[in-house]
């Protein structure tokens, strides 16, 4: 047994994960859609403390989004439409990843399309990008017309898509899943059987919120995807359940607001998390998850946290 | 630079129906070194559950105390959540956002501000700003044209402190019964000496469609203040887009966003 004193100068606990055979230094990240590419959030906080950043998804050509208003607030969370407004995969490397490179952070390229050659074409223009570790292949936003979601809701598309990406990616590829559907241990099977390495999930729940005042929709997509902590437990579930049916890594994420999120969504099967509309609220959350993670490791007496990755018992 | 602050509320009142007026200070080695007029403040709410920082803009500086005003409307839990802060209370900010006014353009001009409603405030710190630093160095005037939805007039005897001060009314309780808009129409045709050649605008959107026309009709540049539903309020999720006649050099698409971009635009340059 350790002393008081041998506590103290114990040696920090490990909270590096790998996933997909990249390693990274902690398993927390900044999700997809929340935080750009960290240009901005960067001015105030120490991206080198992250984990990873997945970033802004990206198409092909520059996408102009939907029409405003974009975001509406609901209680304990908020719905968003942007439609994946994105400069394109061209300003994107030349200015993104190029921000990037002085940061000690993993990247995730978040890549769209409207259509498999669009994704396809994304992926064909990263494979040199040396400064992009992984690809996260977007087919669960719910805000764009075509595409997208359709590739995530359908376990046959999301193979067939999921195999055509593989064939071509030079990066692992983690195929990041939608809540807007029934089973989600088929899907998480189909993007396995694709040949998938890795899977995230949940992508934003899709809601609606009225303004009764005026009897109008608060978006002008009528409907937006749902995220922060009022969806927490569903991705718990989720995250549990895909878990279980694959052999894969998954990226947790879905509400996670502080340590305690970050480590139910591990106990649940993660082997990293991703933060999304929290840093809208305190954009020093993620440094604080990761402070609060090495804490519980601590107290835990947790030497490696890989060690938690879907212990939950009963 | 951009951050987050613990601020001192020193004061909170209400100061017209639903309005409230609140000064937050800094502790002096967190105090803002600069601040222009038109650039906001988020301020988040205690309860997490109410997640995103409430983008409020800043009424007036006061530099030598580390002190801002914010004037708000409650329009909804958040601003509630401001509305009961005591003396005393803290809050936390996140700032200092948007581009604000450039005075330099402003420079040897007569000003026309024109603020509608709760887009009232940071045209007192623009008019206050132009009026002591001087910016038109006599050889120009400032006079702000401010609507109201009835004669509950905030900030009106602040406006006349450093402007001359036209006033309209929805309901026609006070000053001109109308839009401010119309309201400088009528005293240009009646030739009330009113003259301008740059206009400053803050209020609601169809307010500023109204100014815009009237600059073009004027042949005199408008600089419009826009407002949109915000989530991070730093450039980052792209929630506060306006339509942009030329493509955006951030975006590269036809839409900047309002809270890094903006919120203070050039009319023209916008499809609003």
């Amino acid at each position: 047994m350790m002393s008081n004193t041998a506590s103290r100068v114990q040696t920090e606990p490990d909270l590096s994960v790998d996933i997909a055979g990249v390693h990274f230094k902690n398993p927390v990240m900044a999700a997809s859609g929340t935080f750009g590419s960290g240009m901005e959030y960067g001015e105030f906080i120490d991206l080198d403390r992250l984990g990873g950043i997945e970033c802004k998804g990206v198409s092909a050509v520059p996408w102009e989004g939907n029409k405003a208003p974009r975001i509406a607030e609901v209680y304990g969370g908020m719905l968003n439409a942007i439609g994946l407004q994105n400069p394109g995969v061209d300003v994107f490397i030349e200015r993104d990843l190029k921000f990037l490179s002085s940061y000690d952070t993993r990247v995730i390229a978040n890549v769209c399309g409207h259509t498999i050659e669009e994704y396809l074409r994304v992926v064909e223009r990263l494979r040199d990008e040396k400064r992009v570790d992984l690809l996260e292949i977007n087919v669960s936003c719910p805000n764009v017309k075509e595409g997208a979601i359709a590739f995530g809701t359908d376990p046959d598309v999301l193979r067939d898509i999921t195999r055509k990406i593989k064939n071509i990616a030079a990066q692992p590829v983690i195929m990041k899943l939608t809540p807007n559907v029934t089973s989600i241990a088929q899907m998480a099977k189909a993007a396995e059987e694709g040949g998938a390495d890795g899977i995230s999930l949940i992508n934003t729940i899709t809601g609606m919120k009225i303004d009764v005042e005026r009897g109008k929709f608060a978006l002008a997509n009528r409907t937006g995807g749902l995220s922060g902590p009022a969806i927490h437990p569903v991705a718990v579930r989720m995250v549990y359940e895909a878990a279980h049916a694959v052999s894969i890594p998954v990226i947790g994420m879905g509400g996670i607001a502080t340590w305690q999120d970050a480590v139910e969504m591990m106990l649940a099967g993660a082997s990293a998390v991703a933060v999304g509309a929290m840093n809208f609220h305190d954009p020093h959350c993620m440094e604080k998850i990761v402070a609060g993670m090495e804490d519980y490791a601590v107290r835990h007496k947790i030497s490696k946290i890989t060690e938690i990755i879907g212990a939950v018992h009963d | 630079m951009k951050n987050i602050h613990t601020v001192t509320v020193t004061g909170n009142k209400n100061i017209a129906d639903g309005i409230y007026m609140m000064t937050l200070r800094y502790k002096e080695e967190e105090a803002p070194e600069q601040i222009l007029p038109g650039q906001f403040v988020g301020v988040y709410s205690k309860d997490s559950a109410r997640l995103l920082p409430r983008p409020i803009s800043i009424c007036r500086w006061i530099s030598e105390d580390n002190s801002i005003v914010l004037v708000y409307r409650v329009v909804g839990a958040g601003t509630e959540e401001f509305a009961s802060c005591k003396k005393g209370d803290t809050l936390r900010i996140l700032d200092v956002l948007g581009n604000g006014y450039d005075l330099e353009s402003l420079k040897d001009r007569s000003v026309l501000l024109v603020g509608g409603g709760i887009g009232a405030p940071p045209l007192l710190e623009l008019a206050g700003r132009i009026t002591a630093e001087n910016i038109h160095e006599g050889k120009g005037s400032v006079t702000t044209a401010l609507g109201y939805r009835t004669n509950d007039l905030f900030l009106k005897k602040d406006f006349e402190q450093v402007s001359r001060v036209l006033i309209a009314t929805d309901d026609g309780t006070a000053g001109f019964h109308g839009n401010a808009v119309d309201a400088v129409r009528t005293a240009m045709e009646k030739n009330e000496r009113l003259r301008f050649n740059v206009i400053c605008a803050c209020g609601p959107l169809p307010m500023l469609r109204a100014v815009k026309k009237l600059a073009r009709d004027l042949s005199v540049p408008a600089f419009l203040s826009l407002e949109e539903r915000m989530a991070c309020g730093v450039g980052a999720c792209l929630g506060c887009v306006v339509k942009t006649v030329k493509t955006d050099p951030h975006s590269h698409v036809k839409n900047a966003r309002i809270c890094t971009e903006g919120p203070v635009f050039l009319a023209e340059d916008v499809d609003i």
